[in-house]
């Protein structure tokens, strides 16, 4: 039987692995995306976890210490 | 670092960052070698070319029937052990799994064509394959359906151990009844009955394939993880409006 008989299904099997795998390797990428992007916006509002420090606030650095 | 450090979120987190980008180009060099090696393969003395939809039908059976075998798992972590990340794996191995048991079936239903003279027929391996398909939809659907992430899982770690029956159905259908379906092939008592030549590639695959799953599930992880975040501090932000 040669390599061309059935090249259809082969190519549609391929095809469709190339679909399936895909659609399921964007939707994990875009939702790590989705994600990451609701929890900066979160975060830049001041909503932080109780575990996590409150971002501290912008003031100029201390003058250090001569030793 | 010892395993029970992966019990923690924000470990697990750093872990996954760290090891995502090395796994996905494991996989994509896993994929080039794999596929090489799948289209350099001699045809099949039965088959003819057709063979070749075995590489993508085989590696994606056994890796949907592997999802269900880690949320049963995962469903034992969190009825029993009660562990963090439990009900989080579970979540995330769902639509993986889901995606290979489909590829599954396309697969096997263009391999069927040509070598049966029909896409489908209602045997028993066939069927009880449909039904993992199914249980994954279901599964999916609980855990959009249940808004309250701790409940989700423990509704859905039940819904998965009586889904687990499906398993040892689906792998000895093809020995308890009269199946079109060949029987096994490959893992079976007295060594496989595939040539090296089609063997060796069709291993190469499912590691890849298997690569690609443990790369999917782990960056899904992560997601899922995130997510929760998301819904901590959406909660914190209401409360602290009202």
């Amino acid at each position: 039987m040669g390599a061309t008989a059935h090249i259809n299904f082969i190519a549609a099997s391929y095809a469709a692995a190339v679909i399936i795998i895909g659609a399921l390797i964007a939707w994990v990428t875009l939702d790590y995306r989705a994600q990451r992007r609701i929890l900066a916006g979160l975060e830049a509002r001041g909503v932080t976890r109780r575990s996590e420090p409150p971002r501290p606030e912008r003031t100029p650095a201390p003058m250090k210490e001569e030793a | 670092m010892p395993l029970t450090d992966f019990a923690n979120p924000s470990r697990f987190l750093g872990f996954a960052n760290r090891t995502i980008p090395w796994l996905s180009g494991l996989t994509v060099l896993a994929f080039a070698f794999a596929l090489n090696q799948a289209m350099v393969a001699p045809d099949d003395y039965q088959q003819g070319a057709t063979v070749r939809i075995m590489f993508l039908h085989v590696p994606a059976a056994w890796l949907g029937m592997l999802g269900w075998g880690v949320m049963t798992v995962a469903a034992l972590g969190t009825l029993v052990w009660r562990h963090p990340l439990a009900d989080v794996a579970a979540k995330a191995t769902a639509p993986v799994g889901a995606a290979f048991t489909l590829l599954c079936l396309v697969t096997g239903s263009l391999w069927g064509r040509p070598e049966w003279g029909t896409y489908w027929v209602w045997d028993a391996r066939l069927t009880s394959e449909l039904v993992l398909l199914l249980l994954y939809l279901g599964v999916i659907a609980l855990w959009r359906t249940v808004e309250d992430p701790s409940r989700a899982a423990r509704a859905v770690a039940i819904l998965t151990l009586v889904g687990a029956i499906d398993l040892p159905i689906i792998k000895f259908s093809v020995d308890w009844w009269n199946t079109l379906h060949q029987g096994a092939s490959v893992f079976r008592i007295g060594g496989s009955t595939i040539d090296p030549s089609i063997l060796i590639p069709l291993f190469i695959m499912a590691l890849a394939a298997t690569l690609l799953f443990a790369t999917l599930v782990l960056a899904a992880m992560r997601n899922e993880i995130l997510r929760r975040r998301v819904r901590t501090l959406r909660l914190m932000q209401a409360s602290a409006a009202s």
